[in-house]
């Protein structure tokens, strides 16, 4: 509801934001899928000519498909523990308790530390199987320590990743738990609704639009996921750790193949573009007013 | 949603909530904690806690092995830089969106938000070989404008959820008195979404200083931020587990100050109209 | 000065019709009131007007300027929101200056209008504190404040009473009424409110579904419904409507007569019984069903000792029928 003019200015202001968007997004992107059909490895003098091997490569690779299945678990599972974890953390949170303020200062810590830092800490104090935390823990009720990143390579990589999330998605839930007016809670429990039952009928049905904003927000950042598999497994042992990014590091920097590099790249976006396909059919409905 | 109850509920629910937020942050604590002892102590087994030689010669030595100040000024140009252009990028196309919606809009911002879903990795080359090739590879302002698009989506998203808690009824009032855009948007729109803007600010702020993919493939020395400096330094010190806690804490440390004296605005901002 | 003229001004918004088409004049100084249901249109009429929404088609003038495109700052009109739409983030002052400074007055001319509007308005005391610290009816007062400043050449009101408690709205209805009795600027005002509407205007334009159904003073309103439609909203309670043979006996589809034209009469005239009565002290609201005339509401003055139940004969008072044609229009 506006006049001519003033929806002529709007496309004007919307404008800038578009251009520079778009333009980050065709050039790497038409680079990247002339790359992908050129034969371009930096080890090797064969640096012209067309092919569609990169793909095909890619395809046959024998990893591949377990890249794949990995990126999808990484992001799965993260998803996953940082929405139960974090529905659980919020509910707790949001009880009168001493020292909320600084409560909320703790949980909250985990966002402000840097993906290789936290990778690091994870990987050197905590799951180191002689100096790690975990395997002093471990000593201690006399056990073996448990080599985590050599026998649970994908747990732990999620087990990480989950704890630099949890914060955000605890800190977004939380909010909308506290716009859940008290009104409505008694008004249930008038009605002779268990916690459980309020659980169930009023405070998740209020919660979707955040879950869904969890979801949309994690899943955009989770996809492109690699400094953390860089520090910690190096995507190994073998490529029990391999997601595609890693794949396609790997590709470019390890065996400095830009094709084939390129065109994981392309596959890569596909993936991108199914899940948030995926995404938007699925739960998209909920952001709408 | 506060409600009634009783002290012993409350007490119980404190210890729970405090043992959960503590094991939240453990591992941030240890890591201070290690940064603090001596070689020695920080491998000894069993764990050492309270009787652990104490020691400030890790940050010392971290001090003067690297360029600190460097590093910490690099990353205070690029994600403070990077937020404010776009900001200033954001603010017009949020306004545009929130105010003066088209049929096509929530396409639209699920258009922005989808160019974030590219992975990095993906079209790490190309950006490379781009930025080379403008001459702005391993430049401050280069990172800037880098980060400034990563987060440029997400800026937009957070302003657009503000602004559309700002009734437009004020916007024409502002219109009815004389105001022209520029004014609408300076003297009306812009303060009164402030608290939206600086949780918008801050959130960008800390997801910029903690990148650590386009800070490290886009940087060799001269625009390299924390971020490059904590990844050279745990790779040839990987088991100099003191000396890398003490580069770690130095990392994250500015942020996490910055973080915590602003949880309160952070906190207010952090919905995405995730709450309605 | 403010002499507005609407010609053929059509709106619509896609493919929906909101205004189809109409001529309106509004003298200079006038009190023109849009009344109608929510929905009909009179709240796009004035955004049409203050430059807030394009005309689909049409022209429009303001003192023989034509503004048909002009932004909503260059046609020199203020308008109060129904929110009252202050900026938050200001004192009352800077509120009220905000139009002064826009058009780029100087801060000593700021000052003393401001001054100025805010004693008319008994704002005085009030200068320095924000819109949230105020009363329901202060924000009305910097929202008028904000409006007299700019020394407009009309008033645009959009429902402003509308959030206000009955007492409240009472007391700025006669403040606004006040004030356009001292300023004698044109002021055009939209209600949904007809009571607002009989009290306030000198002409009231009735709109219905985006078309005018009537333009008239109050009392023509009253007294010469054009419609029915009109015959129902003015007037409270609503005029009795009546079809069938008795309408058909004064050569009639339908007639009208309002309740307090409805005598209680000893004999002849209407048998009824009383279903419902409403005891106001000076008034006496009854709701009767008859057997020739259906179910009639009645106003009678002062107490009327008549309980549900009670037998009443009820006969129109002479020369206050109205009569409608097939199309509904007065005949």
């Amino acid at each position: 509801m506006s006049t001519q003019s003033t929806r002529f200015a709007a496309r004007l202001m919307v404008a800038p934001s578009v251009l520079v968007l778009l333009v980050w997004m065709i050039v790497p992107l038409g680079l990247t899928i002339w790359y992908s059909f050129r034969i371009f490895r930096l080890l090797s003098p064969e640096r012209t000519g067309w092919t569609y091997r990169n793909y095909t490569w890619f395809f046959n690779a024998p990893d591949f498909w377990l890249a794949l299945v990995n990126t999808l678990l990484l992001v799965g599972g993260v998803l996953i523990i940082t929405v139960i974890l974090g529905t659980l953390i919020a509910l707790l949170i949001d009880q009168p308790v001493h020292g909320q303020g600084a409560l909320r200062i703790l949980v909250i810590a985990p966002f402000f530390v840097m993906p290789p830092v936290a990778a690091s800490i994870w990987e050197n104090l905590f799951m180191h199987p002689q100096n790690g935390l975990f395997a002093a823990l471990s000593r201690g009720l006399g056990y073996e320590p448990i080599l985590f990143l050599e026998d649970y390579p994908m747990a732990s990589v999620i087990g990480i990743v989950s704890w630099e999330w949890l914060p955000f998605a605890t800190l977004i839930l939380l909010t909308a738990l506290q716009s859940l007016s008290s009104e409505q809670l008694e008004a249930a429990e008038m009605d002779g609704a268990g916690a459980l039952n309020r659980f169930r009928y009023i405070i998740l049905p209020h919660m979707t639009r955040a879950i869904t904003v969890v979801i949309l927000i994690q899943t955009i950042f989770l996809l492109g996921i690699f400094g953390e598999i860089f520090t910690t497994t190096q995507g190994g042992p073998g490529s029990a750790s391999t997601t595609l990014p890693y794949m396609i590091f790997k590709q470019a920097i390890v065996a400095k193949d830009i094709g084939r590099a390129a065109a994981g790249g392309i596959i890569a976006v596909i993936l991108a573009n199914l899940v948030a396909i995926v995404l938007m059919r699925g739960i998209g409905k909920n952001l709408d007013a | 949603m506060a409600r009634a109850t009783t002290p012993r509920r409350k007490a119980l629910t404190t210890l729970a909530a405090w043992t959960v937020a503590l094991i939240i942050f453990f591992p941030v604590l240890w890591m201070i904690l290690t940064s603090f002892k001596t070689e020695a102590s920080a491998v000894a087994m069993p764990p050492e806690f309270l009787g652990a030689s104490w020691t400030l010669e890790n940050y010392a030595e971290v001090w003067q092995r690297s360029d600190y100040p460097r590093f910490f000024w690099n990353s205070v140009v690029i994600s403070v830089g990077s937020t404010l252009l776009g900001l200033g990028l954001a603010i017009p196309a949020a306004w545009s969106m929130a105010f003066v919606p088209g049929r096509r809009t929530k396409d639209l911002l699920m258009w922005m938000l989808s160019t974030k879903m590219m992975p990095a990795v993906a079209v790490m080359i190309p950006i490379y070989l781009l930025f080379q090739w403008l001459g702005i590879y391993d430049s401050k302002i280069g990172l800037v404008i880098a980060l400034m698009l990563m987060n440029l989506p997400i800026i937009i998203w957070m302003l657009y959820t503000y602004f559309k808690e700002i009734p437009s009824e004020i916007l024409e009032a502002a219109r009815m008195d004389g105001a022209n855009l520029w004014n609408e948007v300076l003297y009306v729109l812009t303060p009164m979404a402030v608290p939206g803007i600086a949780s918008t600010l801050l959130l960008n702020v800390i997801l910029a200083w903690n990148e650590a993919f386009w800070t490290i493939t886009l940087t060799t020395t001269k625009a390299a931020p924390l971020s490059a400096f904590i990844a050279s330094f745990s790779a040839p010190q990987g088991l100099f587990y003191a000396k890398l806690s003490a580069a770690s804490t130095m990392a994250i440390l500015p942020i996490l100050i910055l973080g915590w004296f602003s949880q309160k605005q952070l906190v207010r901002g952090l919905t995405f109209g995730a709450v309605k | 000065m403010g002499k507005i003229v609407l010609k053929s001004v059509r709106k619509a918004f896609g493919e929906v019709d909101v205004i189809p088409g109409l001529d309106l004049t509004i003298e200079d100084g006038e009190f023109v009131v849009f009344v109608g249901p929510s929905g009909c249109g009179k709240s796009t009429l004035l955004r049409l007007i203050a430059g807030l929404e394009d005309l689909t088609s049409g022209t429009m003038h303001i003192d023989a300027r034509e503004v048909t495109s002009a932004p909503p700052a260059q046609r020199g009109l203020a308008m109060v929101f129904q929110s009252y739409a202050l900026y938050p983030h200001m004192s009352v002052r800077k509120n009220i200056a905000f139009p002064l400074k826009m058009a780029g007055a100087s801060p000593e001319e700021q000052e003393k209008k401001v001054t100025a509007a805010a004693k008319v308005l008994n704002l005085t005391n009030y200068l320095d504190r924000r819109p949230g610290q105020l009363s329901g009816g202060q924000r009305q007062r910097v929202a008028i404040g904000r409006a007299i400043v700019r020394e407009p050449s009309a008033f645009l009101f959009d429902e402003p009473l509308s959030n206000l408690d009955a007492a409240l709205r009472v007391t700025m209805r006669q403040e606004i009424t006040e004030l356009h009795q001292s300023l004698k600027t044109t002021m055009i005002y939209v209600t949904h409110d007809q009571v607002e509407a009989m009290t306030m205007a000198d002409k009231i334009v009735v709109l219905n579904a985006g078309r005018i159904e009537q333009v008239g003073s109050p009392m023509e309103l009253y007294h010469k419904p054009a419609n029915t439609f009109v015959a129902g909203f003015i007037g409270s309670p609503k005029m009795n409507l009546i079809g069938g043979a008795l309408a058909a006996a004064e050569g009639a589809d339908q007639i009208g007569i309002r309740p307090e034209h409805l005598g209680i009469v000893t004999e002849g005239g209407w048998e009824g019984t009383v279903g419902l009565s409403e005891h106001l002290g000076s008034d006496t609201f009854l709701k009767v069903t008859t057997g020739q005339a259906g179910v009639l509401t009645v106003r009678a003055p002062g107490e009327v000792m008549l309980r549900h139940g009670d037998k009443v004969r009820l006969a129109p008072m002479p020369g206050k029928l109205h009569r409608f044609g097939k199309d509904g229009v007065a005949l």
